[in-house]
């Protein structure tokens, strides 16, 4: 066998484990958004609008990227993922427990006094959950104190964080962004859910974030653009994020709020509210 | 003898960092002015300044601390309370991480910088957090013991470095220990529970309390939380008055302290010495005291009222 054609049977593999992996990781999506939904329907509260958009990077990125260990969540070799836009944290929890890190039954207890899963990340509670959040704007520091501290030792250790696009307008993550970029954090992945909606309205009425590609560019980022629904876009920009060394990357994502559910796509008001009873149930229907 | 805190600090930062190679200094631009540049000339590569943005500074050390390092950062107390304590609140102390937070130029350190540089509210800020220590020595033989035990406590703590040089009033073989006060000087008719440059003043107004047979017992309360409460209700128990003192606002620091603990278990005639309801002033260290009434002729005066009520 010549080395050429060699190469071309790597690439095959490689093609093919990629198109399994992306398999397994859209039924993993699938059965997240069904657990997103059973969660706010139970808690009577929480942000499906904002799962929904992240549900497919979280899939791949859990499925395909993080190196992590559901029986030893504090392994210390860990990769880490921070969920910035903490009020998302049912899709981590969703994703969590398609890991093995969580149990189904636990989706009851979003929100409740007992059991592992307050309405937003908790450390202290939760396996799985590296760091508290509810507070926009904090997680790509945190992420940046975790890479500085891979580097110093020479782990190898990754830090992915994903941020709400209305959490941008928070300035710590633009000092943090500044931080990555002065230190030449390569082993730091940022990744953007622009859904393009918040609380109050869409995001160019609140406040717009005008041209993010070249804000991210100005600070230093390698800054890749993709369609956060599309799994073979999601799946190449974390392996660009991975190959590219001069410094940090940032996946903007472009996503649609409510994704996967008919009347909560591109709906402002699905940002916080639960769905009842009836609605549960068409979600549900398309989701199977 | 007098000793500047910070140079103290930054001292032991370079011994702490020898003997503990997890130890990393975070800094916000003053590392000459917190004295972390010791510790940058001598491990450049555990030392990372994060330019003048505190928060992130925050969010930073919460993040080498989950990677299981051992973070010194530091900031002025100020900005550093002002604009980190959403990030101290929440990826600190609500997540748990073991970072040490150096709060620098507290009280009348900053001078003639005035009222902005001034923190006088940053015990406060702190304190209020759970599982929050809240430290701040007597001297810089203390600053030193500090920092050695900061090191060795597991979980978030503040501790208060001043820049002034101020008196050396404990020895070096002392005991100090995270959350036990040390009794300077017994005295069984009024209780001084003091921290900082205040202990000092405090021992001097012993000291003259004593010519006119007024028997002062001194307490230096270097941890503020947790409070050293049996010190506190041994030393009351005795004295039945109480005066604290501090370099620092009376709302809800050392005074506010000592008060929300005797008022529900043993209520006796107090009074608090420390900045009134107001911001500083610009002036040298000496003139603001004076300002604000932190003086040691102001804590004669209050343990004579109480004498005399």
């Amino acid at each position: 066998m010549t080395a050429s054609s060699k190469s071309n049977e790597k690439t095959k593999t490689d093609q093919a484990r990629k198109k399994e992996a992306l398999e397994e990781a859209k039924l993993i999506a699938q059965k997240m958004r069904r657990n997103i939904l059973l969660m706010t329907h139970h808690a009577k509260g929480g942000h499906p609008g904002g799962c929904l958009s992240a549900t497919d990077i979280l899939a791949v990125l859990y499925k395909c990227f993080l190196r992590i260990d559901p029986q030893n969540p504090r392994w210390s070799g860990r990769d880490y993922f921070f969920l910035s836009k903490g009020h998302a944290v049912p899709a981590q929890y969703a994703v969590l427990i398609e890991m093995g890190f969580l149990s189904p039954e636990e989706i009851k207890d979003f929100r409740e006094v007992e059991g592992r899963l307050p309405a937003y990340p908790s450390c202290t509670d939760t396996p799985g959950i590296d760091m508290a959040s509810g507070s926009l704007g904090q997680g790509l520091s945190i992420a940046n104190g975790t890479a500085l501290a891979a580097k110093l030792d020479g782990t190898g250790q990754r830090a992915y964080v994903l941020l709400g696009d209305g959490e941008l307008h928070e300035g710590q993550v633009w000092e943090a962004a500044m931080t990555a970029a002065h230190y030449k954090l390569n082993n730091v992945c940022a990744i953007v859910d622009y859904n393009k909606l918040q609380l109050d309205g869409a995001l160019d009425e609140v406040k717009t974030l005008g041209d993010l590609r070249a804000k991210w560019e100005a600070f230093g980022w390698h800054t890749l653009e993709i369609d956060g629904h599309d799994y073979e876009q999601i799946y190449d920009a974390l392996v660009e994020a991975e190959r590219f060394k001069d410094g940090p990357t940032v996946i903007i994502a472009h996503t649609v709020k409510g994704k996967g559910v008919s009347f909560m796509e591109d709906e402002v008001g699905w940002h916080c509210a639960a769905p009842s009873d009836e609605e549960l149930e068409i979600a549900l229907k398309e989701l199977s | 003898m007098l000793m500047a805190p910070r140079e103290a600090y930054g001292q032991a930062l370079v011994e702490l960092g020898r003997e503990n190679k997890d130890v990393v200094v975070l800094d916000a631009d003053v590392a000459k002015a917190s004295m972390t540049i010791l510790f940058k000339e001598a491990f450049p590569e555990r030392f990372f300044d994060i330019g003048i943005a505190e928060s992130d500074l925050i969010g930073t050390g919460a993040g080498f601390a989950l990677a299981g390092k051992i973070p010194f950062i530091n900031a002025y107390a100020n900005f550093l309370l002002g604009n980190g304590w959403d990030q101290i609140r929440i990826s600190v102390c609500y997540a748990n991480q073991n970072v040490k937070i150096i709060g620098h130029n507290i009280g009348a350190s900053s001078g003639k910088d005035g009222p902005t540089h001034l923190p006088l509210e940053d015990i406060t800020l702190t304190r209020v957090f759970p599982g929050m220590t809240v430290i701040e020595p007597a001297d810089g033989i203390e600053v030193k013991k500090a920092v050695k035990a900061l090191a060795k406590h597991v979980g978030p703590a503040y501790m208060r470095v001043g820049r002034v040089p101020i008196p050396v009033i404990t020895k070096e073989e002392d005991e100090f220990q995270i959350g036990k006060a040390n009794v300077l000087r017994q005295g069984q008719d009024v209780t001084i529970v003091a921290c900082g440059v205040m202990v000092s003043k405090a021992l001097e107004a012993a000291q003259a309390l004593a010519a006119e047979g007024i028997e002062a017992e001194v307490i230096n309360m270097h941890t503020i939380k947790p409070l050293d409460k049996e010190a506190i209700l041994a030393s009351v128990s005795k004295t039945q008055r109480v005066v604290t003192a501090e370099e620092h606002t009376v709302i809800g620091g050392l005074g506010g302290a000592v008060a929300e603990f005797l008022a529900c278990t043993r209520p006796v005639p107090m009074r608090m010495i420390g900045s009134p309801d107001r911001f500083g002033v610009c002036g040298t260290y000496e003139q603001i005291h004076q300002v604000l009434g932190l003086t040691t002729e102001k804590i004669i005066e209050a343990v004579k009222d109480l004498m005399s009520s």
